[in-house]
C-alpha cells in the first residue's frame, strides 16, 4: 500500500489506462498544456502528446458532443469537464445523445464515454460554481453515476469505468483532490455497483458517497463516545445502486440516514430513502433521515457557505435524535 | 457566384457520370420520393405514428451528397433522414418495418421514424434535438482521425440549425482540428413554419463559412448533379486532411415539417413554383434531352422501385412487435459486453 492523494490516484488511472488501450485519449478544457484545472491530468500531455491528451476550446456541448461521436466511432474517449456546473451546457450530449443513443437503435449503437467532473462546495466559490448535481444524472437512464470518497476508490473506479461500454459520469469531489489514503500496489479495478461498509456497527446505517463519507465516518467516531455504534456505508457508486449492501444494514440496524451533498429536495437521498422503505419498512423503527444541503443556491460568504452543507455535526445530532 | 460555379460543375458531371451512375442517381430519387409517399399513406392509415417527418422534394441532396461519398464514409443525420438512410443503402424493409414499430426494423421498434441507425452502411444515426448530430459529427471525424483512417463525415442539418450554439461550436472545433467533415445545410427556408429570414440574420448560409475558415458554397439542392459535384469537391478536401467545408443546397419539403403540419404558413404560389423544380422530373428530363436514358427505361427503374416499396409494406406488416420484454433492454450493456 502506497499514500497517495485522490488527485494522484486519478493521474495513475488515466495513465495506466492509456497505456493499456490505444483507443483511450483525454479530451477537455485545459487538460494539456495546463494540466487540468485541478491539475489531474498533470503531466500526461508530455508523455502521451496532443493525439490523446487533447486540449479543447471552451465548448461543453460540442466537447462532450465530440466524446459521443468518438466513442461511436470505436475509441474510448474521457472527456473531462472542468466542473459538473459547466456541464449544464453539455445537458443536451449528455442526456439527449450519450444516454440514448445504445436504447434508441434497438442496442445496435454503443456510447464507451467516460465524463470526469468536479463539483462540490466548501471553497466560497459562490453560486455558480459550488454545485453537486449527481441526482440530475442518476434519474436518467442510460448514464453510470460513479462518485468516489477515497484514493484508492477513484483509481479502481475510474479503471473499470474505462473498461466498460456504457456513458458514465464520474463526479470527484474538489475538496478531495488533495486528500491521501492507501492505494493497493499494482493493477486492480474496483467492481461498480458494489458499496464499502467503511465501519461496522449494529445501532443505525449512515449511507452516504463522496466527501460525505468523511463526515459521516468523523460522526460516527463522535457518537461512539456517547455509546452510539454507527454503521457507515460509502456507496461509491449511485448506478448501478447497491440497494442490496444498505438493506441488509438497515435490516440489522432497524434505522438509516442518508448524508450527501446534494440539495436535500429531490436528491439522491431521496431515492436512497424510498429503496429502503420498499425493501425494509419492516424492519425500520424510524424513519429515514436525509442530512444534505438546504435548499438555496450556495453563498460566497464563509460561515453562511458551512451553514448550507452538511456536516459531522449535523450527522451526530439528528442519530442522538433518531437512537 | 457560387451558384454560377456549381451550376457549371454539375453540367460537367453528366458529361463525366457513367450512364450506370446517372440511372442510379435517378433510382435512388424515385425510391425515396415513392417510399414516403407510402409512408404518408400509411401514417393516415395509422399504421406509422409518432412525429414523422417526410423528406419528399429534398431527395436531390441525400443522393447528390451521399452518391459522392464511399461506402466506408459516415452520415450524421437529422430526424428527417428516411432519404439520408435510404441513400447510403439501408434496406426499405428494415426502414419501413422501423416506422412501422417493429422488431425486424433497423432499431428493433425502438427507434421511430426519428432514429434510424445503420451502423453497419455506416449510416450514424438520425438525432431529433436540432443542431444534435454536428457535435457527433466531429467526434466521428476525430475518431477517423485518431485512427488515420482515409473516411470523410457527412453531416446533414437543417437550416433550423444554424441559430443553434451546437452549428457553431461543431464548425468551430471541426475547422480548428482539421476534422475531415461535410457539413450539409439543407435549406428548405423554414424551420417548421418560421422563415429563415426571421430566424437567422445572414440568409445566405454558406456563408457562416468564411468567419471558420473553410470553404461554403450554396448549391441548388434541387439538382442532383450540383449536389453530387459541391460534395465531391468536400469530401475530397476533407480526405487529404484539408478539413471541414460548409454547403448549403437550397431545396424545399413539398410537404409540411410533419404529417401533423398543413403548412399553411407557405403560399400555394410558392409551393408550385417548387413543385415545378422537382428534383426528379429536372432529372428526368435532363437524362432524356441529352440521350443519357430514354423514357422506358426511366419508367422501368419507377416500377422496380413500385414494387420494392410494396414488398417493404407487406414485409413491415407481417414482421412482429418487440416482445414486451425487450422495453427494458439495450438501457445498458453488461460488462460481458451483453445488453
Amino acid at each position: 500500500m502506497a499514500q497517495i492523494t485522490y488527485r494522484e490516484a486519478l493521474n495513475q488511472a488515466l495513465r495506466e489506462e492509456l497505456d493499456r488501450d490505444e483507443r483511450v485519449f483525454i479530451m477537455g478544457e485545459e487538460v494539456g498544456y495546463f494540466g487540468g484545472a485541478f491539475k489531474v491530468t498533470d503531466g500526461l500531455l508530455a508523455v502521451y502528446g496532443e493525439k490523446r491528451v487533447r486540449d479543447t476550446p471552451i465548448a461543453e456541448l460540442t466537447i462532450v458532443g465530440a466524446g459521443v461521436g468518438a466513442a461511436m466511432g470505436g475509441l474510448k474517449p474521457i472527456v473531462e469537464l472542468m466542473t459538473i456546473n459547466f456541464g449544464l451546457l453539455a445537458m443536451d450530449q449528455i442526456i439527449n445523445h450519450a444516454a440514448k443513443i445504445h436504447y434508441m437503435f434497438g442496442g445496435r449503437a454503443k456510447v464507451p464515454l467516460v465524463i470526469r467532473a468536479p463539483q462540490g462546495a466548501g471553497h466560497q466559490l459562490g453560486a455558480q460554481h459550488s454545485q453537486s448535481l449527481e441526482a440530475y444524472f442518476l434519474h436518467c437512464p442510460g448514464l453510470l453515476v460513479a462518485i468516489p470518497a477515497t484514493p484508492a476508490d477513484a483509481k479502481g473506479l475510474l479503471k473499470s469505468c474505462i473498461r466498460q461500454d456504457n456513458p458514465v459520469i464520474f463526479l470527484e469531489h474538489e475538496s478531495l483532490y488533495g486528500v491521501k489514503g492507501d492505494v493497493p500496489e499494482g493493477e486492480y479495478l474496483t467492481p461498480l455497483g458494489k458499496a464499502n461498509v467503511l465501519r461496522e456497527g449494529k445501532d443505525i446505517t449512515i449511507v452516504s458517497y463522496s466527501k460525505c463519507v468523511y463526515d459521516a465516518v468523523a460522526a460516527a467516531e463522535a457518537l461512539e463516545n456517547e455509546g452510539v455504534d454507527a454503521e457507515v456505508i460509502d456507496l461509491r457508486t449511485l448506478n448501478p445502486l447497491d440497494t442490496a449492501t444498505v438493506v441488509e444494514s438497515v435490516r440489522k440496524t432497524g434505522k438509516a440516514m442518508v448524508v450527501y451533498e446534494g440539495w436535500r429536495t429531490g436528491g439522491a437521498g431521496a431515492e436512497i430513502a424510498a429503496q429502503i422503505y420498499e425493501a425494509a419498512f419492516d424492519h425500520l423503527d424510524a424513519p429515514v433521515e436525509r442530512v444534505a444541503t438546504l435548499d438555496t443556491p450556495i453563498p460566497y460568504n464563509a460561515r453562511l457557505e458551512k451553514a448550507a452543507l452538511p456536516g459531522a455535526a449535523d450527522i451526530v445530532k439528528v442519530a442522538e435524535r433518531m437512537v | 457566384m457560387a451558384l454560377e460555379r456549381e451550376k457549371h460543375i454539375a453540367e460537367r458531371a453528366l458529361l463525366t457520370m457513367t450512364e450506370t451512375q446517372l440511372l442510379d442517381l435517378y433510382r435512388r430519387m424515385v425510391l425515396i420520393r415513392r417510399f414516403e409517399d407510402k409512408v404518408a399513406e400509411m401514417y393516415s392509415r395509422g399504421k406509422i405514428t409518432g412525429f414523422c417527418h417526410l423528406y419528399a422534394g429534398e431527395e436531390a441532396v441525400a443522393v447528390g451528397a451521399i452518391s459522392a461519398l464511399y461506402d466506408k464514409d459516415y452520415v450524421v443525420s437529422t430526424y428527417r433522414e428516411h432519404g439520408h438512410c435510404l441513400a447510403k443503402g439501408s434496406s426499405p424493409r428494415a426502414v419501413m418495418a422501423e416506422l412501422f414499430g417493429k422488431a425486424t426494423g433497423l432499431s428493433r421498434g425502438h427507434g421511430g421514424s426519428m432514429h434510424l441507425f445503420d451502423g453497419e452502411l455506416r449510416f450514424m444515426g438520425g438525432y431529433a434535438i436540432v443542431g444534435g448530430g454536428l457535435p457527433l459529427a466531429a467526434g466521428l471525424g476525430l475518431a477517423v482521425r485518431y485512427k488515420e483512417e482515409p473516411e470523410v463525415v457527412c453531416c446533414f442539418f437543417g437550416d433550423g440549425a444554424l441559430p443553434q450554439g451546437a452549428f457553431h461550436e461543431a464548425l468551430n472545433m471541426a475547422s480548428l482540428w482539421k476534422l475531415p467533415v461535410v457539413f450539409i445545410c439543407e435549406n428548405n427556408f423554414y424551420g417548421m413554419g418560421t422563415l429563415v429570414q426571421n430566424a437567422i440574420c445572414q440568409e445566405e448560409l454558406y456563408k457562416f463559412a468564411e468567419p471558420y475558415k473553410m470553404p461554403g458554397v450554396r448549391v441548388d439542392g434541387m439538382d442532383v448533379l450540383a449536389v453530387h459535384a459541391a460534395t465531391l469537391e468536400a469530401a475530397a478536401r476533407a480526405r487529404e486532411g484539408e478539413g471541414p467545408s460548409l454547403i448549403e443546397a437550397t431545396t424545399y419539403r413539398f410537404r409540411g415539417h410533419s404529417m401533423s403540419d398543413p403548412a399553411e404558413y407557405r403560399s400555394k404560389r410558392e409551393e408550385r413554383i417548387w413543385q415545378e423544380r422537382d428534383p426528379i422530373k429536372h432529372l428526368r428530363r435532363k437524362l432524356i434531352q441529352d440521350g443519357r436514358a430514354n423514357d422506358a427505361r426511366l419508367a422501368a427503374i419507377e416500377n422496380e422501385v413500385a414494387a420494392v416499396i410494396d414488398d417493404a409494406v407487406k414485409f413491415a406488416e407481417e414482421s412482429p412487435e418487440p416482445a414486451l420484454d425487450t422495453l427494458g433492454k439495450y438501457v445498458y450493456i453488461d460488462a460481458d459486453g451483453a445488453e
